[in-house]
């Protein structure tokens, strides 16, 4: 007797696309759920983003050392801004994207799989 | 340059874009392009259309003149410009694919279910477009100077009569591969000639910029200044002067340049002796090759005008008015991700490109510091380092390169604004978009012939600070946001705008003032962008009653992926 109860407890009794699209607490909780992943992975490429681009002006600024040193025959913030700097935004980029699709499938997974059980064993 | 080949070159671009354009009205008057290409255009065929139009005479030309005028605080413009995209991509592209909205204003009206949010957006949009369209009709008709002696007002109406042409009879915009082709026309037009000058340069015995002296003339120079310039000399210079200079009017005359302020007429020839200091214009601050080569060491106030450019492109470029329609070629939003990602390559191998031009025109055009002319500089050095034939061709290249980089650029602009004109402003329908196509040309050409003579990419940094002091909040918190509501979103809007507006429009009409207020109203956005991201969140939390009361569907449409079976509402953009 446990095992059936237990099931109806824990899996919701309508597809959860429909508890979104009906806008109750469960659907809400859900779409909270996504927002929240997907802010803090766009908050966290942002903080690092801005460490980086805030930061470089103002190690110029005051390490004089380090904007006067030359590396490879060119100066340093020649290197970084006019260089290096580029692959390592697309870097970033694919690491966004990647995180962030696998956010969604796993919000998608979660949507599928709390109502699916029931129909596939 | 000889004038044959570069009016060759600008002719020849200027004819393939008109008949593109009008061939490709059959494509596009069959079935909508858009709908065509949101199923058939590959990721990498849409990110270099993006790539093509984002790409204007402010990154072909302005980039590298500025580096040339300033030294390395300016490295900072390319990287904002492509970091831009970063960001774009991170808080934005997806959100914006799967709102449906085709415009910024669309997407006012979709997320905050106003009218009057809408229509400030639209406002926005004409300004934001206006201040990007009037460098390009500018250095446009500085190019066409350049290469073929013609007035300064000649280049800015050839380029607007093809972009009208164009845009009326239907065909540019909506030809995606269009645009995608001039990605790699402009991209080519750089790199080629860039192969050649470094192998000169290699050649000259590869002559560094260490040195603790300002620019010199290497040898004997005669400078022609083709518009009116005053110039401030350092030195007592025995000079050659056919022209006007100072009221006088020499035959080729000997003269003595003493220290101080000189005004020189239009059309005068002044030859410099070797190794005489190139007087710079007024205003503009005479560097030492070291102190160029440094950040932080040319102008006033140089790290708060670098945090401000850091602000104003990193977030502005989502807020561009033509940016926003072509993710709406993607199928979806994990492709307008995708697509962004192939965009940052794009642009970051382009923008590898305008430093080193930069830095070979201080090295073997310094005589542009002192005619102003800073942004001629990607199309002086070919003729100057290589000559002959070469040279010529090399020349014409990059000027048609140039020409495709206000045609592309200029076209997108025109077609953003002239839909917002005549959805939000005139009646709408096709006679409305046709007038809101005049409208949107004729008003920034004339405002570029009436104004003095601006720094292409100075001007279209003002554009990215008013972007990202109005937009770039209403979007970033429209999609994040759910407490976002009209009163805050019209305040936060209306207080950047208006700051921004007036920072720009003060700098534009009179040149800004000196020390910190200048530096200030110069690269307002490192104050504009938190004060309206502070008024939009500050009154949506004082007027917490008037939240939008779908804003809950609108999050399920922004959010969640595509192949989920959700409720996504029904709103869909108007069409015009």
């Amino acid at each position: 007797m446990t095992g059936p109860r237990a099931r109806t407890v824990r899996r919701p009794r309508y597809p959860v696309t429909r508890e979104i699209d009906e806008q109750t607490g469960l659907g809400e909780a859900y779409m909270r759920s996504l927002l929240r992943a997907q802010t803090r992975l766009a908050a966290r490429l942002c903080l690092v983003l801005a460490v980086v681009v805030i930061g470089l002006p103002l190690l110029f600024a005051l390490v004089p050392e380090v904007r006067e040193r030359e590396v490879l025959g060119l100066p340093l913030p020649w290197l970084l801004l006019g260089g290096l700097i580029y692959p390592w935004f697309v870097a970033c980029g694919w690491w966004y994207v990647r995180r962030a699709e696998r956010n969604e499938d796993d919000f998608a997974d979660l949507v599928d799989r709390a109502y699916g059980g029931e129909d596939r064993p | 340059m000889s004038a044959a080949y570069g009016l060759a070159g600008v002719l020849l671009v200027v004819v393939a874009t008109v008949l593109i354009g009008v061939l490709g009205v059959r494509i596009s008057r069959t079935t909508s392009d858009f709908y065509v290409a949101s199923r058939t255009v590959t990721p990498l065929r849409n990110a270099s259309a993006i790539g093509g139009e984002y790409l204007s005479a402010a990154s072909f030309l302005g980039i590298a003149g500025l580096i040339l005028a300033y030294g390395a605080d300016m490295l900072w413009l390319p990287v904002g410009w492509t970091g831009g995209y970063l960001v774009l991509l991170v808080l934005v592209s997806a959100p914006l694919r799967r709102s449906g909205a085709y415009t910024l204003p669309d997407f006012a009206e979709a997320r905050l279910e106003s009218m009057a949010v809408r229509r400030v957006a639209s406002a926005l949009v004409v300004l934001i477009s206006w201040l990007y369209l009037l460098p390009q009709f500018q250095s446009a008709g500085l190019v066409l100077r350049t290469v073929t002696g013609t007035p300064v007002w000649a280049g800015g109406v050839l380029i607007a009569v093809v972009v009208a042409v164009n845009v009326l009879v239907g065909g540019m915009r909506s030809v995606t591969l269009v645009q995608a082709f001039q990605y790699w026309m402009k991209l080519t037009a750089l790199a080629v000639p860039l192969v050649f000058l470094l192998l000169a340069w290699r050649h000259d015995g590869a002559p560094g910029l260490s040195s603790d002296a300002p620019p010199r003339f290497p040898d004997r120079t005669t400078v022609s200044v083709g518009v009116a310039v005053t110039v401030d000399v350092t030195e007592a210079v025995p000079v050659t002067v056919t022209g006007g200079i100072d009221g006088h009017h020499y035959p080729g005359a000997p003269l003595t340049l003493n220290p101080g302020p000189h005004r020189i007429d239009q059309d005068t020839s002044i030859t410099f002796p070797a190794g005489a200091d190139v007087p710079h214009v007024a205003g503009r601050p005479v560097t030492t090759d070291r102190e160029w080569a440094m950040p932080l060491d040319g102008r006033e106030h140089s790290l708060y005008a670098t945090y401000s450019l850091i602000l104003a492109t990193f977030l502005g470029t989502m807020g561009l008015p033509h940016v926003l329609v072509r993710f709406y070629t993607n199928p979806d939003g994990r492709a307008a991700r995708r697509t962004t990602v192939m965009v940052l390559s794009l642009l970051g191998a382009f923008y590898l490109l305008p430093a080193l031009y930069g830095v070979l025109g201080r090295i073997y055009t310094p005589e542009l510091l002192m005619t102003g002319r800073a942004d001629a500089v990607v199309l002086t050095l070919p003729g100057r380092l290589i000559g002959g034939l070469g040279g010529d061709l090399l020349g014409a290249l990059v000027t048609g390169g140039a020409v495709a980089a206000f045609l592309s650029t200029s076209s997108g602009i025109t077609v953003s604004v002239a839909g917002v004109l005549a959805q939000d402003i005139l009646r709408g329908g096709v006679r409305s978009f046709r007038v809101g196509t005049l409208i949107a040309l004729v008003v920034p050409l004339a405002l570029a012939i009436a104004a003095r003579s601006l720094a292409v990419a100075d001007v279209v940094g003002l554009a990215f600070a008013v972007a990202a002091s109005t937009f770039c909040p209403l979007l970033v918190l429209g999609v994040w946001w759910r407490r976002l509501t009209v009163p805050g979103a019209l305040a936060g809007l209306a207080t950047g705008g208006a700051l921004a507006g007036t920072a720009v429009v003060v700098t534009i009409a009179a040149g800004p003032p000196s020390g910190l207020a200048g530096a200030l109203l110069a690269q307002p956005a490192a104050w504009t962008v938190p004060i309206a991201f502070t008024v939009m969140i500050a009154v949506s939390l004082c007027t917490q009653r008037r939240v939008p009361p779908g804003v809950a569907r609108m999050m399920v449409r922004l959010h969640t992926p595509e192949s989920l079976n959700v409720d996504r509402g029904t709103w869909r953009p108007r069409r015009v």
